[in-house]
């Protein structure tokens, strides 16, 4: 029942904040398939820098649409993103991990 | 205009699928009929298709849950019947192309419509009584979870009759799964059930943290949580984490086989192991996912009826909260033949060891509320206890797959089948039917007869043993899983004894239909009828309530002074309900029949993107999206209850309540 949770501590955002967030997102969307699209560099570095673009988009999304900020009444948000943050490391990492050992271990590369 | 949809996709000529069709249609007129007959689709539309009462969805849910278990428990002994047919050049009853796609069936709807509805049905009753609140935080969103579960079930009985179903197993691992080794309808039938009952499940566990969270009643802090919103608590936060695992994975395999990319195939750069790695990600938290809320009512039934509080209620949770993590980083063991490298395979063989650490302080902790307690061998606790002796085996065959070079030799052999039946049945599936018995009073306001309880018991009990014991013998002589017919004459005595567990099983199942047919016929017996709301002598705040509860479930929020906060009240001379007290109006949310359409036009969308009928997947989208909207645009969506209203159902309870001490 939404009357028995308190409102407070919950920033809601403003159309400001909103039509930024979006036009950053746009932007970054932009930005990643033009690269791919355009083949301006190496497919190395292109891999490389959608990553980052995806990694920045991140930061957009939970800044301007989750309205994530570091204020002490956004501790539980805070926590739950530092547990997210974990366990994503842990399954990218681990499946890193995984998969090369795996394809030294099996020539496969 | 119909997409691959053809005449030639109904099964007509296949006459098991037709007896079933037949059966299922007889089935489905009777229900059909008798609803009618009795006039009672509007009350079924209004007061429960279109609820946003937990309880209800939570009824709602263990009802598919129930309908599930026979569908996925026919499958099972389809399949011990063909093995114990097909034998030295006997074919058997059920060509390869029906069997891979009852296995794969079984597995799936057992998991993810069983037991995963069994689950969400069970933390729907409970937990919001036990917190001491009035609804969960997001009611509206309860309804759509229920209803996304509970479509994505039709859609894969829907693939009975028309198409077919994934051959692929339960985890449809590629390349098999392809559209180059798999090009039917089977595998995308899969693919959109497990995707919409994923939406349903990851907003279960949003909306279960926030109630969990948020809602607790004043004085509740986390460490005076009973156990069992403890345990509902962590596999909420491991539905969160690993549900869009599972997502992903699905997802891009979808995009494999719809839009032909090459993230799992053979060709193309595609790495078919990558998706063992992701799905194991979610798939193995979800057996926790499972599991934790079987050891929370474990927790509260041995507490109940063994007349003590839980021995270590703190380490019982820091046991759950370790469980939770660690799920997350053993998921290797489920592939330690794909041929990782002994770094990787020795890093999360000794992280599944680690994981056995905390769940044996469990059954300690269990082991020692029974001892020098007060125990009443009650029909739940009967489930209890088999689970004790049967997780302990299930965990050490466990340990026992959990050492790489074992695992080599057992991978993928019917040692592995047996293996996590015994945990799952021995487990999860004892413990919810054991939480069912316990909390059956609570939901309905009357008990389940014990005497066919018991006799449920002995037949799941034994049968278990009987079906399963020969497959870890049949493992280690070398019988794989998912086979169709064999020559080998020393399996063939083995898998006779496990067809007779079986039967012993469906025999059970059949008790258990008795066991309600006859509590609902005996349900107005005063030994039956349950008019204090606190049957059991128990010690949370659900049982301080009536029995059904009133669909605000407690007039005035209860105080909480301790851990187990009724029994503090009860030894304390509390009345919890604080009868007669200062009645305010009580804000609640009005029923809403947006989750039934939303779960309708999804199914819808499912459908026609199965078939390729793509005008009718964008119908169920739009469907969708326009429902989502007005929703959103509705603002007359909840209601105040008035002080009058609430006096007068209060009174009746504290009437009954008088009764029920003047009878005693």
């Amino acid at each position: 029942m939404a009357d028995h949770i308190s409102s407070s501590g919950e920033s809601h955002g403003s159309v400001g904040s909103y039509l930024t967030g979006f036009v950053l997102a746009v932007i970054l969307t932009v930005a990643s398939f033009g690269l791919v699209m355009s083949h301006a560099m190496s497919p190395a570095g292109t891999g490389g820098a959608i990553a980052l673009l995806a990694v920045v988009q991140i930061v957009v999304h939970l800044i301007y649409f989750l309205h994530m900020n570091g204020s002490s009444e956004q501790r539980w948000n805070v926590m739950a993103f530092v547990f997210t943050v974990l366990s994503v490391l842990v399954l990218v990492a681990g499946t890193m991990f995984i998969m090369h050992d795996t394809a030294i271990n099996m020539m496969s590369r | 205009m119909l997409g691959k949809l053809t005449l030639s996709a109904i099964p007509y000529d296949v006459p098991i699928l037709v007896g079933t069709f037949i059966g299922a249609a007889i089935a489905g007129l009777a229900v059909v009929g008798l609803i009618t007959y009795y006039g009672k689709w509007g009350y079924l539309w209004r007061e429960w298709l279109t609820s946003v009462d937990h309880k209800r969805i939570g009824v709602m849910y263990i009802v598919v849950a129930l309908v599930a278990l026979f569908r996925g428990f026919a499958d099972a002994i389809m399949m011990r019947s063909q093995l114990a047919l097909a034998y030295a050049g006997n074919p058997g009853y059920l060509p390869p192309h029906h069997y891979d796609q009852i296995f794969s069936a079984h597995g799936t709807i057992m998991i993810f419509f069983m037991a995963m509805a069994f689950m969400q049905g069970l933390m729907n009753i409970v937990v919001p009584l036990q917190i001491g609140a009035r609804d969960v935080a997001f009611p509206f969103v309860n309804t759509l979870s229920f209803w996304m579960t509970t479509v994505s079930f039709l859609l894969v009985n829907v693939s009975l009759f028309i198409g077919e179903f994934s051959q692929c197993g339960w985890l449809a691992y590629p390349p098999l799964s392809e559209q180059q080794f798999s090009p039917g309808v089977g595998v995308d039938y899969y693919i959109w059930a497990v995707q919409l009952s994923g939406v349903g499940t990851l907003l279960t566990g949003v909306n279960f943290f926030a109630t969990i969270v948020k809602m607790r009643a004043p004085g509740m802090t986390y460490m005076r949580m009973p156990v069992f919103t403890w345990t509902i608590f962590c596999t909420t936060v491991l539905i969160m984490v690993a549900f869009p695992i599972l997502t992903v994975a699905i997802g891009l395999l979808g995009l494999d086989r719809y839009l032909g990319m090459h993230f799992f195939t053979n060709d193309g750069g595609g790495n078919q192991m990558l998706y063992l790695s992701v799905i194991w990600g979610w798939g193995h938290p979800e057996v926790y996912i499972l599991v934790l809320p079987a050891f929370g009512a474990f927790s509260e039934i041995t507490q109940t009826f063994s007349r003590k509080p839980l021995f270590g209620y703190k380490t019982m949770v820091y046991a759950t909260a370790s469980i939770m993590v660690l799920s997350l980083v053993v998921w290797v063991h489920h592939f330690f033949t794909m041929g990782a490298g002994p770094n990787v395979n020795a890093f999360f063989g000794i992280m599944t060891m680690v994981i056995a650490v905390p769940t044996g302080v469990k059954i300690f902790n269990w082991l020692f509320t029974m001892y020098k307690g007060r125990i009443e061998f009650h029909a739940t606790m009967y489930w209890v206890i088999g689970f004790m002796i049967t997780f302990s085996i299930g965990g050490m065959t466990g340990v026992m797959l959990a050492i790489p070079a074992s695992d080599f030799v057992l991978h993928n052999s019917l040692f592995v089948i047996a293996h996590f039946h015994n945990v799952i049945i021995g487990g999860v599936y004892f413990g919810y039917v054991a939480a069912m018995n316990f909390w059956f009073p609570k939901a309905f306001g009357f008990k389940l007869n014990e005497a066919w309880g018991k006799r449920a018991f002995w037949c799941w009990f034994v049968g278990f043993y009987v079906a399963f014991m020969p497959l870890y013998v049949l493992g280690f002589e070398g019988m794989t899983r998912r086979m169709n017919h064999y020559d080998n004459p020393e399996w063939h005595p083995w898998l006779l004894i496990a067809e007779v567990g079986a039967v012993l099983i469906a025999i059970g199942i059949v008790c258990q239909l008795t066991q309600l047919y006859v509590s609902i016929r005996d349900r107005n017996l005063a030994e039956n009828r349950d008019l204090t709301g606190d049957p059991w002598n128990a010690r949370t705040l659900e049982w301080s309530t009536s029995s059904p509860p009133p669909f605000y479930n407690f007039a005035i929020l209860p105080e909480v002074h301790e851990l187990d906060a009724f029994a503090h009240d009860k030894e304390a001379g509390i009345d919890t309900r604080q009868a007669g007290g200062n009645y305010q109006p009580i804000h609640m949310p009005k029923n809403t029949a947006c989750g039934f359409l939303i779960g309708a036009f999804s199914f819808v969308m499912g459908f026609g993107a199965i078939w390729y009928i793509w005008w009718l997947a964008a119908v169920g989208l739009i469907g969708v999206i326009a429902t989502v909207i007005a929703r959103s645009s509705d603002n007359d969506v909840d209601y105040y209850v008035p002080v009058s209203e609430v006096v007068r159902i209060e009174q009746e309870h504290t009437h009954n309540l008088m009764a029920a001490q003047a009878a005693e």
